[in-house]
């Protein structure tokens, strides 16, 4: 094969034919074009007469050279051209198929398959035995070299991890390389790492190694941070070339509980920094939704933030009994509380009644004794609150759970509480014991300066061990706890201030609230905090950032947490230990990305392998193409092309004309809607019929006038309504004039007109043909009537009976002709059990305004009027004929009266009963 | 048509080539009525007594006349004899000579009528014309000499649409023109000058006059070739080759006005009128020029 450049040539001696094309042009250049042969009988007056130049023969250089590029084309199609041909270079010996196998291949995952199989297939044909092994998950007993078969098959099972193989990992494999020369290929994921340019110089002591990086640049998310009202999470990148932007997506559960994207927000590098932010500003019921963040468009486990409870903010509400002297803030009940709570939780204030309907998380009440809305708050508990009440003056005072356990206390209590240590009692102030393994409270430490010198005292009883989570060194509880349904009840038996105990000044008052869920922690716990609690792995991250549901997971002890660098025993997900949640992510706190820089000596090739691709067609389409180019071009040269020009001329003018379709109907402008939605508009459909159109619209200015002039119904100029495109909801009355090939509106346009309908609009349908073939499918109005009346919400119809209200909305009327007369008018049929009642002139009929009205008496040629406000087609004859236009204008009026003011005229008939009740 | 002509030596033919005949007759008869309707008739006899078939005048008997010239019947009305006068009527013998030669079978457009058809169509045209009127009218040849009545008609429909002729340029036929007759020559006269030389010469010693009427495609004034091309006749015993078409047309409207001038010399020293027809233009303006010229001195 010979290359040149990106290019090779299959059969290459076939290019030694381009030495023709130097005699291919003079041959060329020798011949004229071909003569037409022309039937003319003028002929005889040509006889005698020469050319004048000589020259014209010649074929013109240009069209010379486009025939010899083709012909070049054409002998280097042949030729069989490669764009990126593969050399095929057969390396020898084992060969080593090394992954890194960490969360940043995850999003190039299949071309990284891709290239392995690749790899592996070359391999297997040149008979190499192969070891495949990923760095993050390493087979314990180092790489083993199999066929190349073999390792294809394991290839599916290889799968990016979530975390990053460690240095230690790599210094291992180190000591497990067999002895004896091999290739390596090591597919990277291009992030610097510990230990690797250590592994790439043990490896290049045994052969060749080729590393394989992906030119993208990786991306990560660090953690989301918590500060002053917005929630700031960082964003990493791998190579600090030039400024870049990506967008970060807030996602968590929606009121239903469906996973959707929350907030968004835009992270931009500036040039030369390997971090950016992205800020969101959400709402705090928003913001405790989230459950995760994800960069868009990389589906990695770095790329994806989850959060835990540092996130969130609890709603907490404090209610304090005994209004605090002003200006003595430390004596207050709440106080130590507020201090405690107010950097990590939302406070709300208030009474108990007003904070209830807050729906808070928590409620804390200090030494409030008596709650009046003992009902809600219960109710509120049940639903999963977490009632936390202080001990105080007010409670000891009071006889709440005396003798009944109150169902806002956990316990009962004993009258009056003890002071020890005091300057009145005996004994030394008490200290506290150390929480026991079924507290909350557990492997918090207990500071020896916290004592207690003052208490109220539960009722001993069998459940008070049970209820108990913290106790005095003597084992009287301090507090204890009760759960009620999905919520339970807290009670510290000492006060919130330091009154009682100098609890509240301790930093194991703040460890206390915490690890009761109801303030959170804005920062890590660190290792103390964690030492001794067990965490079980609710969900984990696989490496393309998804969460899986972990069965089989050993508890975690604490102490691992504390150092969240995630590995094989601490994958990336989400932790638990009792109600407290901790997410451990790919990306470590403070990790920041670089690039993978290589050891000298080690081959860096692109991901992309690329392929052969075959040019021998593109190529011999192209000589085609300039061939046909050839063809016109000599025609036109001939003088054979003149005929088609003027054709050619006017298809290009009609493809241009085509191109540019008039819209047939103009848009209407938002303004009249508006004055629409304001006045009373008749409105017309338009049918697409010009002429049509123009008799509705006169009809209707016809009728608007005769309203303004006779009613108090003053209606704005008439409009004409594209079923398409306007909105209907604004107009009262439609008038459809059908005509046979009107077109079928849109389902939307149905849905629309359906909607109309059901709101008290009403459709005047006109068939316009006097009705003659009486709704049978003779008349293509009647036929195309049907077609367009089908998906339209029309009740049961009938012809206007007698006592209709539309007889007399206005007018008396017992016919309604248009342009015609005599043609039954059809309305929503009565409801079958209406009936006439003694002494009432007219039945009790629909409640409504019928939806739709179907005729054929021409009603708008009727009502129309020119510009001059004269009739503009004539109605019957004579004084009959202008009667008859009377009536129809009196149906006009008694159609829009019955539309504005529905079954007012129906109800009354009941007139004469209200009168007579009236009298009594 | 050349191909019927060959096979009519043959019954099998003589059937097809009558077919084929009678299947354009009905056409051309029809276009030619058709397009001679069109054509008032302003001028009726000579406003003269004389011979002819029309009644002129009633005029008192005087000595001389015939008794079988009196009218018995306006006679009978009054005391003295009437003789019943008649308008003159002067029949002129017209002869139609249509080049049927292959250069009139050129159309530069399918659409357009080749040459040939749109002047037969006025010959037969004008034969109806002067029929109506009473003159009599007959080919240039001997085939058919000028008659009067419908029957004539018929008669020169089929000649005219006989065969064409084998030549691939029309040469005029004067031989068979009665002296003091009329003669009209359609043609597009792209053949030799000299032959309507000779017969313009022929036709002058007759005391002959007429009309030549140079029937002519668009395509032949305009010459809108270009690039290499062989011109042939279209017969093809004429060709002619040039490389580049375009370079001709001056010379080609430089010769072709030379023809018609030379042509419009001859008609006129020979008192005849010469004009050009363009197949693209309308058959009626051509028909109503044909009979105005054919009347001015009829």
């Amino acid at each position: 094969m010979l290359i040149l450049g990106p290019i090779g040539f299959a059969t290459p001696w076939l290019l030694w034919g381009l030495i023709v094309l130097p005699v291919l042009w003079f041959l060329l250049r020798a011949i004229p074009p071909a003569p037409i042969r022309r039937r003319f009988p003028g002929v005889a007056l040509l006889l005698g007469l020469k050319d004048d130049e000589q020259e014209a023969d010649r074929t013109p250089w240009w069209l010379l050279l486009l025939r010899m590029v083709a012909v070049a084309l054409i002998i280097a199609g042949f030729a069989g051209p490669v764009l990126n041909p593969e050399e095929k270079v057969a390396g020898e010996g084992p060969l080593l198929v090394l992954v890194d196998g960490a969360w940043a291949d995850a999003r190039d995952w299949p071309q990284r398959s891709g290239r392995i199989a690749a790899a592996l297939a070359e391999a297997g044909r040149s008979g190499r035995t192969v070891a495949l092994l990923s760095l993050s998950d390493p087979a314990p007993e180092g790489p083993v070299f199999v066929a190349a078969d073999a390792a294809l098959a394991r290839l599916p099972s290889l799968q990016p991890k979530a975390w990053e193989p460690d240095a230690e990992a790599m210094a291992a494999l180190s000591d497990q390389l067999p002895d004896g020369p091999f290739d390596t290929l090591w597919l990277s994921d291009g992030l610097a790492r510990e230990g690797r340019a250590d592994l790439a110089r043990t490896l290049a002591t045994h052969g060749k190694v080729t590393a394989i990086e992906s030119p993208r640049n990786v991306m990560a998310l660090g953690e989301a941070v918590y500060d002053s009202g917005q929630l700031g999470i960082g964003v990493l990148r791998a190579r600090n070339a030039g400024p870049a932007a990506t967008e970060v997506v807030a996602r968590g559960l929606d009121p239903a509980g469906i996973e959707r994207e929350l907030a968004r927000a835009r992270a931009e590098f500036r040039a030369d920094e390997g971090t950016a932010e992205a800020v969101f500003d959400l709402p705090p019921e928003l913001r405790n939704r989230i459950t995760r963040f994800e960069i868009v468009g990389e589906p990695t486990a770095g790329a994806v933030s989850l959060t835990d409870d540092a996130l969130k903010r609890r709603k907490v509400a404090l209610v304090a009994g005994g209004a605090g002297r002003e200006g003595l803030e430390l004596l207050s009940p709440d106080h130590f509380l507020r201090q405690a709570l107010a950097p990590t939780a939302d406070l709300i204030d208030g009474t108990v009644g007003d904070v209830v309907l807050a729906n808070p998380d928590v409620i804390i009440l200090a030494d409030v004794a008596k709650v009046a809305e003992t009902e809600a708050l219960t109710d509120w508990i049940e639903q999963g609150g977490l009632l936390v009440r202080f001990a105080g003056p007010h409670l000891a005072a009071s006889d709440v759970g005396r003798d009944t356990l109150d169902p806002l206390l956990p316990v009962r209590l004993r009258i009056g509480g003890r002071a020890v240590g005091g300057t009145m009692s005996w004994g030394e102030p008490k200290a506290l014991a150390p929480f026991p393994e079924n507290s909350p409270f557990f492997g918090l430490k207990v500071p020896d300066d916290v004592t207690v010198t003052a208490q109220i005292l539960a009722q001993p009883g069998p459940d008070l061990a049970e209820a108990t989570i913290a106790t005095l060194a003597d084992g009287t509880p301090l507090v204890t706890r009760r759960r009620v349904q999905d919520g339970q009840v807290v009670l510290f038996h000492v006060s919130a201030n330091a009154e009682w105990s100098s609890l509240a000044l301790s930093g194991l008052f703040v460890e206390m609230l915490e690890r009761l869920a109801i303030s959170s922690s804005a920062t890590r716990p660190d290792e103390g905090e964690l030492e001794g609690t067990t965490w079980v792995v609710e969900r984990v991250l696989d490496g393309f950032g998804a969460l899986q549901e972990a069965d089989d997971m050993a508890g975690i002890p604490g102490e691992r947490l504390a150092q969240p660098v995630p590995g094989p025993d601490l994958p990336p997900g989400l932790y638990a230990s009792d109600d407290r949640r901790l997410a451990v992510n790919a990306i470590v706190p403070g990790r920041a990305l670089a690039a993978a820089e290589w050891p000298a000596g080690i081959v860096v090739e692109g991901l992309a392998v690329q392929r052969e691709q075959l040019l021998k067609g593109w190529v011999l389409a192209a000589a085609l193409t300039l061939l046909l180019v050839d063809i016109l071009a000599a025609l036109a040269l001939g003088g054979r092309l003149r005929r088609a020009g003027p054709g050619l001329a006017a298809l290009a003018v009609a493809a241009v004309f085509a191109a540019a379709p008039g819209d047939a109907w103009a848009q209407t402008g938002e303004e009249d809607l508006v004055r629409a939605s304001g006045n009373v508009v008749l409105a017309y459909v338009q049918t697409g019929d010009a002429e049509v159109d123009r008799v509705s619209e006169a009809g209707l200015w016809g009728l608007s006038e005769i309203l303004f002039v006779r009613t108090s119904v003053e209606p704005v100029e008439p409009r004409g309504v594209n079923l398409e495109t306007d909105e209907l909801a604004v107009f009262t009355f439609l008038y459809w004039p059908v005509t046979p090939d009107q077109k079928t509106p849109s389902p939307q346009a149905y849905a629309k007109l359906n909607r109309y309908l059901r709101t008290g609009g009403m459709i005047l349908f006109d068939t316009r043909d006097a009705d003659v073939a009486g709704y049978g499918a003779a008349s293509p109005e009647g036929r195309r009537l049907r077609a367009l009346a089908a998906p339209l919400d029309i009740p049961p119809l009938e012809p206007v009976p007698k006592d209709h209200v539309l007889t007399r909305t206005f007018y008396l009327l017992q016919d309604f002709p248009g342009r015609f007369d005599g043609a039954p008018v059809w309305v929503e049929a009565a409801p079958a059990d209406a009936e006439q009642v003694e002494g009432m002139p007219f039945r009790n009929l629909n409640d409504n305004v019928t939806p739709v009205v179907i005729g054929g008496n021409d009603w708008a040629a009727a009502w129309a009027v020119d510009d001059n406000g004269y009739p503009m087609f004539p109605v019957g004859r004579g004084l009959g004929g202008e009667r008859q236009r009377e009536l129809a204008y009196r149906f006009g009026v008694n159609i829009i009266m019955h539309v504005l003011t529905g079954n007012y005229k129906s109800d009354q008939v009941h007139v004469p009963a209200l009168l007579e009740r009236l009298g009594q | 048509m050349t191909q019927n002509a060959r096979q009519s030596s043959r019954p099998a033919g003589l059937r097809r080539q009558a077919e084929a005949l009678a299947s354009v007759l009905p056409p051309l008869m029809a276009e030619a009525r058709h397009l001679a309707a069109t054509v008032q008739l302003g001028e009726h006899g000579r406003r003269l007594s004389g011979m002819g078939d029309e009644f002129w005048q009633y005029r008192a008997a005087h000595a001389g006349d015939e008794a079988r010239l009196i009218d018995w019947r306006r006679s009978g009305r009054a005391d003295s004899q009437f003789v019943r006068e008649k308008e003159w009527q002067a029949a002129q013998s017209v002869h139609l000579w249509v080049d049927d030669a292959h250069s009139m079978e050129f159309t530069g457009d399918p659409k357009r009528q080749a040459k040939a058809d749109r002047a037969r169509l006025l010959a037969l045209a004008l034969a109806v014309l002067l029929i109506r009127a009473g003159e009599r009218v007959g080919l240039a040849d001997a085939i058919a000499p000028p008659r009067s009545g419908e029957v004539q008609l018929l008669r020169l429909a089929q000649a005219l649409t006989s065969a064409a002729g084998e030549a691939d340029f029309g040469a005029p036929e004067a031989r068979a023109i009665l002296p003091g007759a009329r003669a009209v020559f359609l043609s597009d006269f792209m053949g030799d000058p000299a032959a309507v030389e000779k017969a313009l010469g022929l036709a002058a010693d007759k005391g002959v006059t007429g009309v030549l009427m140079q029937v002519l495609d668009p395509i032949e004034e305009a010459f809108p070739f270009d690039g290499r091309t062989i011109f042939e006749s279209m017969a093809g015993t004429v060709i002619h080759e040039t490389r580049k078409a375009g370079d001709l047309r001056d010379r080609y409207l430089e010769r072709l006005a030379e023809r018609k001038d030379r042509l419009s010399k001859l008609a006129q020293q020979a008192g005849w009128i010469f004009t050009t027809h363009h197949t693209g233009d309308s058959a009626q303006a051509a028909l109503l020029w044909l009979y105005g010229a054919l009347g001015k001195d009829r």
